[in-house]
């Protein structure tokens, strides 16, 4: 199978409009403030870490498919085009063919609540303007007529752990030689009935939203110092293989500890919700980072925000590997490792070259 | 390690299908699936799912669904949070498996598409949070059981396997890549077996959705014909359990049709209009023939993708027009969404299982309402029962967004 490296980032979080923004927010370490979000027939409102304003309107926002599109899709579009700049600035990269694979938990909720809303009020009168931003594929559709020379696209849909699923995609993709270069992107806008959906399961999430995007390409002269070196088994949860021992088994396939390696993992500030990935890490005694802890639940995007700040951290020499563990809500835990181009890092176990 | 794999087989792996489920209105099973398209039955009726009143059309083609599923290894509780989508999949999924004769198994790709997943549950959600804010009971499970990934992990639950799942959800081309994908797989050394199917079922605010764009035709629907005004819409689910030739020989199983081709790609013109002259439709087409060593001449039959909109058809009749030259002439072509409505993300896994079907019976199934062929069709619609020597059939779907896919089946004689 061919080597797949990481050519560029992208990412839309509550810190910001960009991977420095992200990165700044986790050096920092602190959690970023809580808003509060009405929850129309509530008295209280329900915690929220929302995706402030750009500095400037972005460019993009004048293209005419993306005119009336909803925020997951102006997220995903920034990440995927900050993830491709580099790309795009590079000659010999001019005409390649573009792959785009969105993943997604939740999707376009803002205007499907719109939506169904009017519909319940009166049908006759529901906007079809509306209605087509509601699919799972949107976005994936407006990034692909953004970027132009996209020549396969997929939107997949699952829990955090799918980012994964799309990155192997995203490598197949590549190694088939069916595109030259491959956005995976993860993304989730949230509202009231996201923040509410998450009280329900629980009560200490924090909903947020935003996007992360992976550029992959086959030609190493186009790496960002960056080389995908892994991708776990899927895990999947069922009646013989409990959120716990998926998890462990995901560990098991990602090597050993090692202080030159990083650990993204995706513990945030519930107890009974993260129990099993504490202890699948429990004996990981190297640096980690945990993003959730910082920007709150964004499902989809808080897995590929792990996943760019495991890139992100190799690709500025701070670590020469990285790994991600992604213990999804109610499908898989799956992890990866990112190590750093030609480091000499071995590709399939911790800090063994 | 789903990372770095093995390296691909030299040659590449024939992939055959020996099970097929299918759940339409026209019935649940092979059988009466059969009957039904062969006959060109037309399966529209009242809607009775939810309210319709103040819709501008009232019909769909709803399924009846069994007051019990069959036994399964589901227990009570599972089966109480089944929505309609959940158990026309897990019906399909139990037909195919049934039929393929597979034993209970680890490791075992499931590849599913959907448009809308468990939608129905997320709208009850949707209408208790609003309706009733304080009323919490039930919410947490419909937030966890909406989700089309938990409706996976039943049908793996349901019969007894466990292994990855992958959601595809492409819109209306979902099902389509859904199956090829999984052909992808298998043809990359990937996997020796896969579990691939299509599912959504109506609901309220997808049928107003279809309604607000007046995409839906308020008379009949006719695809390719002149007079044609909007699709009509559907629900259903089919399953098709797809292994290497190598792998179903060893078995001795019997052999529904071999998948030779799959192409895909993007048509970037509009989220919601196909390109007018069809060109990615073309494309797909021609990569799914290049991909199964066919031309025009080899193919017997197109299942269309065949809304009745009046822009899908005539783009698509246009790729077919010119994708086919000269063998347009008497290339029968048909949808059978004139039967059963469009299934959103199941009607390319429905869809495939009708090929299959037309291969293993030798007949075509008709349009019966249609009349006057667009002027952009080069090729005759199937209107009457017949019967036909079909050795190669093609699949056609397409989604809001601009997937297209295309998927070639080969009679197993």
């Amino acid at each position: 199978m061919s080597r797949i490296f990481v050519a560029g980032l992208g990412a839309v979080s509550p810190a910001g409009w960009n991977v420095a923004a992200l990165r700044d927010a986790l050096d920092k370490g602190e959690p970023l403030p809580v808003q509060a979000m009405t929850r129309p027939g509530w008295e209280k409102p329900l915690p929220a870490r929302l995706v402030p304003n750009p500095p400037i309107r972005p460019e993009f926002l004048a293209h005419p498919r993306l005119r009336r599109t909803s925020p997951i899709t102006h997220y995903a579009a920034a990440a995927a085009l900050e993830a491709v700049a580099g790309l795009r600035a590079n000659p010999a990269a001019k005409n390649f063919r573009l792959g785009v694979i969105a993943c997604l938990q939740s999707g376009c909720v803002q205007y499907s609540c719109r939506f169904y809303d009017e519909t319940l009020k009166n049908p006759s009168t529901a906007s079809p303007l509306v209605f087509p931003e509601t699919v799972y594929a949107a976005p994936t559709s407006h990034v692909a007529a953004l970027l132009e020379n996209v020549v396969l696209a997929c939107s997949l849909v699952g829990d955090p752990a799918s980012f994964l699923q799309g990155v192997s995609l995203g490598a197949q993709w590549l190694d088939e030689n069916r595109v030259d270069a491959c956005l995976v992107i993860g993304t989730e806008e949230t509202n009231w009935i996201m923040a509410d959906a998450m009280w329900h399961l629980d009560r200490r999430a924090i909903a947020t939203a935003g996007a992360g995007t992976l550029c992959l390409c086959r030609d190493p002269k186009l790496s960002s110092g960056v080389e995908l070196a892994a991708i776990t088994d899927a895990h999947t949860y069922s009646a013989r293989l409990d959120r716990t021992q998926a998890a462990q088994a995901m560990r098991g396939q990602l090597g050993e500890n090692s202080p030159k390696e990083l650990l993204c993992d995706g513990i945030g500030n519930s107890p009974r919700t993260d129990a099993a990935e504490r202890g699948a890490w429990s004996n990981w005694t190297g640096p980690r980072v945990s993003p959730k802890q910082i920007l709150g639940e964004g499902l989809m995007a808080a897995a590929a925000w792990q996943c760019v700040a495991a890139c992100d951290a190799v690709a500025n020499e701070r670590f020469a590997a990285a790994n991600v563990s992604l213990v999804g809500s109610n499908q898989q835990a799956m992890g990866a490792r990112f190590v750093r181009t030609n480091s000499g890092i071995s590709h399939l176990s911790g800090g063994r070259p | 390690m789903i990372f770095p794999t093995t390296s691909s087989p030299r040659t590449p792996v024939r992939v055959v299908v020996t099970g097929a489920g299918i759940v339409t209105a026209l019935g649940i099973g092979w059988k009466p699936n059969a009957e039904g398209f062969r006959a060109g039955r037309v399966a529209f009726r009242p809607v009775s799912q939810f309210d319709v009143s103040r819709q501008r059309v009232k019909t769909a083609a709803e399924v009846d669904l069994p007051a019990v599923l069959p036994p399964t290894r589901l227990g009570a509780r599972s089966i109480a949070r089944l929505d309609r989508a959940g158990a026309m999949l897990v019906l399909a999924a139990l037909e195919a498996w049934q039929q393929a004769g597979w034993e209970s198994a680890e490791n075992l790709l499931l590849v599913l598409g959907t448009t809308a997943g468990g939608m129905l549950l997320g709208e009850s959600y949707f209408r208790q949070a609003v309706q009733q804010p304080q009323r919490h009971r039930r919410q947490a499970t419909r937030a966890v059981h909406y989700q089309p990934q938990v409706q996976a992990r039943m049908v793996l639950d349901a019969i007894g396997f466990s292994g990855p799942i992958t959601i595809i959800s492409n819109a209306c081309a979902s099902g389509g890549n859904a199956i090829g994908h999984a052909w992808d797989l298998i043809r990359c050394g990937q996997a020796e077996r896969v579990v691939a199917g299509g599912y959504d079922a109506l609901g309220e605010m997808v049928f107003s959705g279809f309604d607000s764009l007046q995409a839906l035709s308020p008379t009949v629907c006719r695809p390719f014909d002149a007079r044609r005004d909007g699709l009509a819409l559907g629900e259903g689910a089919a399953v098709v359990n797809l292994e290497t030739l190598e792998s179903a020989r060893r078995r001795g199983a019997f052999i529904l049709g071999e998948l030779t081709g799959y192409g895909t790609s993007i048509d970037q013109h509009h989220l919601t209009q196909p390109h007018p002259q069809g060109s990615t439709t073309l494309t797909v087409m021609k990569q799914a023939c290049a991909n199964a060593g066919v031309t025009p001449e080899d193919v017997d039959y197109i299942n269309a993708h065949g809304t009745g909109t009046v822009l899908n058809d005539s783009s698509e009749a246009l790729a077919i027009s010119e994708w086919a030259g000269r063998r347009a002439a008497t290339l029968p072509v048909s949808s059978t969404k004139a039967g059963i409505g469009h299934l959103l993300g199941g009607a390319g896994a429905v869809e495939a299982v009708v090929c299959l079907m037309t291969l293993r019976e030798q007949w075509l199934p008709p349009e019966i309402e249609f009349e006057t062929p667009d002027p952009a069709c080069k090729f005759p619609i199937v209107n009457k029962p017949q019967d036909a020597r079909v050795n190669v059939a093609m699949s056609n779907s397409f989604g809001f967004g601009g997937v297209n896919a295309t998927l070639i089946f080969r009679r197993w004689a």
